[in-house]
């Protein structure tokens, strides 16, 4: 039975490190904007869709067609918020959220379209030989996933607290007035956000989709997955959303184990839920302000 | 040195500055004075293209710079300390000064002669060296006015926009600041346009003031021949001094 727990805290952490880079994209747009991007599932689906279709049709070696995916998904993300949220900054939050949900339905419409309805695999990055750990099997996927998740928080923090070009993006969404009185372009770091947040939901399709397959429509429950991490840490795009994404995996997949799997989706929205109604600013936060 | 010529400045439908001119030659300090609303604050966002003038031209070291974006100002050598300081709250002293230097760090200026600028500003505030580490939003008005324009300086200025420094603060914290501003202008040559409701303590550092009434300039004098102006007096002076009283 301990053996079972294990395995489900396993496997639900896998998922969860996913559902936090995915959050972390969520946070790191709100962030600099203001609204909440509901187009960031799509992002996480053309990462893996892409993946698919430069590795089986192009026949391209494997971290060819990541790399590329990734490029194009950020490619795509630019475009997205030069064509949309750029021209209509000066619109309300509402009317650009209602915006991301138009984009997401047309991203997904044209990624039908393209790829198809069918639901894809992708090869595991090195061999499907399981491991075992403490009487829990462990595929080596799930190891690229903790360390590719790892690798990017640590570089996210770097790159926020550390980076002069990271501390100016935190500053414009502190102080968007200070932040342009001191030369800060705020433009161009709503720019980047996009830009950051496409990149990282690209690359979470891509790990998770040997474990999960992916097919066009993958992005709208990530995405929802996604949010719900940003959610329960207070918009972080720090530490709090990586813990609100390994929360949420964790509880879905001691749900689905010890319940039924039935659940698993349900649970993501029951604790949705419950922060917005109880915690609306995040189960950690202390101070309103900190958010990075 | 800076020539602000006939601007118009609206938020919307509100005509908020009516054909102001008004110029700042080299190493002279320029205190702006008038009632709450005249448009001081909206002047030196004209400057500074957060609020940029609907027509009108503005000149520094005779180029234009109508139409250019707050970054490029900022690069030209026009740096602002806002009203109500509005200091990055949640970074550090260090990073607050940091991202002052924020387009220098773009233009790859060496990383040592920007460290070395922040320990001139640290020299200008010794109360900031000492809070290096702490957060900007837990730092006392007098501090984080400090940092306010130890921020500005970080962007090296040549010109100076500085908007109700005294406000809210103590007279010796008061005192402290305009010292450092006549210090600067020795010592760096650096030009002052000071916004002030604390106009006797601003006209006494400033060379040139200008008096400021719903959006146009109203008088334009020496800073010696204002504080005796018996209209400015009256209208400015003594209702500081009643002010005082009330307190
Ligand atoms: N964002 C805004 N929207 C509409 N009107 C504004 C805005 N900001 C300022 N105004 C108006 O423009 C005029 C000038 O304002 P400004 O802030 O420049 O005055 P000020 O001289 O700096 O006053 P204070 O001493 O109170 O700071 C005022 O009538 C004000 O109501
Ligand atoms: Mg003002």
């Amino acid at each position: 039975m301990s053996h079972q727990i294990l395995q489900y805290i396993l496997s639900g952490l896998s998922t969860g490190a996913i559902y936090s880079l995915i959050g972390i994209g969520f946070a790191i747009i709100y962030n600099s904007t203001g609204i909440i991007n509901f187009a960031q599932g799509e992002f996480v689906m053309l990462g893996g869709i892409m993946t698919w279709f430069f590795l089986s049709v192009f026949q391209l070696p494997l971290i060819a067609a990541m790399v590329l995916a990734i490029a194009l998904s950020t490619a795509v993300g630019v475009l997205f918020e030069r064509l949309t949220i750029r021209p209509l900054r000066n619109a309300s939050p509402l009317i650009l959220v209602i915006i991301t949900i138009g984009a997401s339905i047309l991203i997904r419409g044209m990624a039908m379209l393209i790829w198809g309805k069918d639901t894809h695999s992708l090869p595991m990055f090195t061999g499907s030989e399981p491991l075992t750990v403490a009487g829990a099997t462990l595929l080596p996927q799930h190891l690229w996933i903790f360390g590719i998740t790892l690798f990017i928080i640590a570089v996210n923090r770097f790159y926020f607290h550390h980076s002069i070009s990271g501390k100016a993006m935190r500053a414009c969404s502190h102080n968007r007035r200070a932040a342009g009185l001191v030369g800060i372009d705020v433009k161009r770091m709503v720019l980047f956000s996009f830009a950051i947040s496409s990149a990282l939901g690209s690359v979470a399709g891509i790990i998770t989709a040997p474990l999960t397959m992916t097919s066009y429509d993958v992005g709208i429950m990530l995405g929802l997955k996604g949010f719900c991490a940003a959610i329960i840490g207070g918009m972080s795009s720090g530490i709090a959303t990586v813990v609100g994404g390994l929360l949420l995996g964790v509880l879905e997949s001691l749900g689905a184990g010890m319940v039924s799997s039935g659940y698993k989706d349900a649970i993501a929205f029951i604790i949705l839920l419950l922060i917005l109604v109880i915690r609306p600013q995040g189960l950690f936060k202390k101070a309103e302000t900190e958010r990075v | 040195m800076l020539r602000i010529k006939n601007i118009n400045t609206y938020y919307g439908q509100v005509h908020a500055l009516k054909n102001v001119s008004l110029h700042l030659n080299a190493g002279e300090i320029v205190s702006l004075i008038g009632a709450n609303g005249a448009g001081k604050t909206t002047i030196l966002n004209s400057l500074s293209a957060i609020t940029p003038p609907r027509d009108g031209e503005i000149l520094f070291e005779g180029k234009a710079i109508t139409g250019l974006a707050p970054d490029r100002i900022v690069e030209m050598g026009i740096s602002q300390v806002p009203e109500g300081r509005q200091v990055f709250k949640d970074f550090s002293v260090a990073d607050n000064l940091e991202l002052g230097a924020y387009l220098r760090f773009r233009s790859r200026e060496k990383r040592s002669i920007i460290k070395q600028d922040m320990e001139d500003v640290f020299i200008l505030f010794p109360q900031l060296s000492e809070r290096r580490k702490q957060m900007a939003g837990t730092l006392s008005g007098g501090e984080q006015q400090m940092l306010a324009i130890g921020r500005a300086l970080m962007a090296k200025p040549k010109v100076l926009l500085l908007d109700e420094p005294s406000m809210g603060l103590a007279p010796l914290v008061v005192q402290e600041i305009f010292r450092v501003i006549t210090r600067l202008r020795e010592e760096k040559g650096t030009s002052v346009l000071l916004v002030e409701q604390n106009a006797k303590a601003a006209l006494k550092i400033a060379d040139r003031g200008y008096v400021l009434e719903t959006g146009k300039v109203l008088l334009e004098e020496k800073a010696s021949d204002l504080l005796e102006n018996r209209e400015v007096q009256r209208a400015y002076l003594g209702k500081e001094k009643k002010e005082i009283w009330e307190r």
